[in-house]
C-alpha cells in the first residue's frame, strides 16, 4: 500500500544582509535590533559576526600576541576565518532558506587590509568565493563622532585595532584616529564601487531602525521566510 | 643575474630587486624522494660554502600547528583549507624565505605553491583563482618536479611508514575501492595536473624513479649554472656601481 509522503515545499534561497561602517557608527546595535524584530516576527534568522570562528581564532590570537602578522598574513588569516564561517554556516543557512545577518562582511577586509597596504584588486579576488549581500547597510557617521563614541571612555585599544602595526604613531589613541580616518576614506571609495543602503548614523536610533526595516520589507518577501512550523506545514 | 620578481602584484613593503639569494624548489608527491634530494643538495651547497636554509609546507610559526591539527581532525571545508594553506605559505615566505634571500642564502623549498595549486585543482578549483591568490609568491630561480609513477610511490610509502596517507590518497574526494586503488588513481590525477602546471610555470621535470645519486647529479648541474650566473652578475653589478660613483665625482668637477 502506498504511503502518502507530504510534498516538500519549494526551496527558497535565503537572503543575506550585511552592515558595514566604522567602529562607533552604531551598526552592531542596529543589526541586533533588526535580528530581534525578525525573530520576534517568527522568521528564520541567523546572526554572524566578523572574526568569530572558533577554529582559526587560536592562530589569530597567537599571531597578534607575538606580533607575527604582516599585512598579507593578517589578511589571509582573516580570509581563512571568514571562509570557515562562510562554508560552515552562512552558505548552508542560505541554502536552507534563512535570513543571514552579518555584522561586517567582506567590505571590512577590503577597507582595513587595503589601508594596511594590500593590493585592492588582490583583495577582491581573494574573496571572490563570497556571495554578494542582498542588502548592505553602510552606516555613515562623521569621523569625529565615531572617534568620540569609541574614545570617550578611554578604552584599552588592542594593538591591531589601533593600527599600531602601521607605525602611524606611538600613541595608541593617535594611531587609532589616523587608522580610522584612512578606513573612513576607503569605505567611501568602496561604496561607490559596490551598492549599499546608506544609513545616517547621526539620526535617533529608533528612526535608523525604522528606515532599515522599511528597506527589508521592500526588498525581501518576508512571508517566504516564516519558520515552517508557523506556516502550518506538516513537519 | 635574473632579478627576482613576483607572479602577480607581490607583497606590500617588499622590493624583489633586493633579494640576492637563490630560491630552489623541489616538488613531488610523498615518496617522490624530495627530502632525500634536499638533504643531498644542502650538504653539497654547504660544502661549497653557500649558506642554505630549508622551508616546507605546514611549518610556519603562525599557523603550522593549527593547520596540522585541522588536517588530523578533517573538519575544514575546501575554501577554508585552501586559505589556511595560503596563510601558512605566506608566513614562511615573508618571515623565512624573503629575509634569507635578502641575506644572500640559498633557500631550498620542500614543495611550493604548485603542490597547493595541484591539490586544489584536483578538487575542482579554477587555476585562475589560485594564480590570483598566489600573486604574492616569488618566482623561484629553479623548480624541479620529481616525477615518480604511483605504484612506486605507494611502495616507498609502505617502506617508510607502512601505510598510505589519507589526503595523499585523495580519500576526501573519491572512493574507487580500497585505499590502495584510491591512492593510485588520485596520484595519477595529481600527476596530470602537474603536467598542466608544468606548461603554465615551466618547471623542470626530473625522472624520479632512478637512483638518488643520479637525480642529485642532474639537479646539481642545473643549480651550478644558476649559481655561477648569479655570482658573475653580482661582480658586474659591483663594477657598475663603482663606475657610477666615478661619474658622480666627475659631475662635481665639470670640465
Amino acid at each position: 500500500m502506498a504511503v502518502k509522503v507530504p510534498k516538500e515545499p519549494k526551496e527558497i534561497e535565503g537572503k543575506l544582509i550585511a552592515v558595514e561602517g566604522l567602529d562607533g557608527s552604531g551598526k552592531s546595535t542596529q543589526i541586533r535590533l533588526l535580528k530581534r524584530w525578525l525573530e520576534l516576527e517568527g522568521y528564520k534568522v541567523f546572526f554572524t559576526e566578523w572574526n568569530s570562528s572558533e577554529l582559526v581564532r587560536q592562530a589569530t590570537r597567537k599571531g597578534k600576541k607575538k606580533k607575527l602578522l604582516t599585512p598579507t598574513t593578517f589578511s589571509l588569516i582573516h580570509a581563512t576565518d571568514f571562509a570557515d564561517r562562510y562554508e560552515r554556516q552562512i552558505l548552508p543557512l542560505l541554502k536552507g532558506g534563512y535570513i543571514v545577518l552579518a555584522d561586517r562582511y567582506v567590505y571590512t577586509a577590503f577597507a582595513r587590509d587595503s589601508v594596511r597596504g594590500c593590493d585592492k584588486e588582490w583583495l577582491r579576488k581573494l574573496y571572490r568565493f563570497a556571495r554578494k549581500p542582498d542588502i548592505t547597510y553602510f552606516f555613515e557617521v562623521p569621523l569625529d563622532v565615531a572617534l568620540n563614541r569609541i574614545l570617550e571612555g578611554r578604552p584599552t585599544l588592542k594593538y591591531h585595532e589601533a593600527g599600531m602595526d602601521m607605525n602611524f604613531s606611538k600613541d595608541p589613541y593617535e594611531s587609532f584616529k589616523i587608522f580610522q580616518g584612512k578606513i573612513y576614506e576607503e569605505y567611501g571609495r568602496i561604496f561607490k564601487e559596490f551598492p549599499a543602503e546608506r544609513v545616517n548614523a547621526t539620526l535617533p536610533s529608533e528612526q535608523q531602525q525604522a528606515n532599515m526595516r522599511d528597506i527589508v520589507k521592500k526588498r525581501i518577501n518576508l512571508p517566504d521566510f516564516k519558520l515552517r512550523a508557523q506556516k502550518g506545514e506538516k513537519i | 643575474m635574473k632579478t627576482k620578481h613576483f607572479y602577480g602584484k607581490g607583497l606590500p613593503n617588499v622590493d624583489p630587486s633586493l633579494l640576492k639569494g637563490t630560491l630552489i624548489v623541489i616538488e613531488g608527491s610523498d615518496g617522490a624522494g624530495r627530502s632525500t634530494q634536499i638533504g643531498l643538495l644542502r650538504d653539497w651547497l654547504e660544502r661549497k660554502g653557500y649558506p642554505t636554509v630549508v622551508v616546507g609546507l605546514k611549518r610556519s610559526e603562525l599557523v603550522g600547528e593549527a593547520l596540522a591539527a585541522a588536517m588530523q581532525g578533517n573538519t575544514l571545508n575546501a575554501t577554508t583549507l585552501k586559505l589556511f594553506y595560503a596563510t601558512d605559505f605566506a608566513d614562511q615566505l615573508e618571515r623565512v624565505i624573503i629575509p634569507s634571500l635578502k641575506a644572500g642564502f640559498v633557500v631550498l623549498a620542500d614543495r611550493y605553491i604548485y603542490t597547493l595549486m595541484a591539490r586544489d585543482i584536483a578538487r575542482g578549483s579554477a587555476l585562475d583563482w589560485l594564480k590570483d591568490i598566489y600573486g604574492f609568491a616569488l618566482v623561484p630561480d629553479a623548480v624541479f618536479y620529481l616525477n615518480v609513477n604511483p605504484k612506486t610511490l605507494a611502495e616507498r610509502n609502505f617502506q617508510k611508514r607502512g601505510y598510505l596517507d589519507y589526503w595523499e590518497s585523495g580519500m576526501d574526494i573519491m572512493r574507487v575501492g580500497g585505499m590502495y586503488d584510491n591512492f593510485i588513481k588520485y596520484q595519477g590525477k595529481l600527476h596530470r595536473v602537474f603536467e598542466t602546471l608544468q606548461k603554465e610555470f615551466g618547471f623542470t621535470t626530473v625522472h624520479g624513479g632512478r637512483s638518488a645519486f643520479k637525480i642529485a647529479k642532474e639537479i646539481r648541474n642545473r643549480i651550478e649554472k644558476i649559481l655561477s650566473a648569479s655570482s658573475a652578475a653580482e661582480k658586474s653589478a659591483m663594477a657598475l656601481e663603482i663606475s657610477s660613483v666615478n661619474n658622480i665625482h666627475s659631475d662635481d668637477h665639470p670640465a
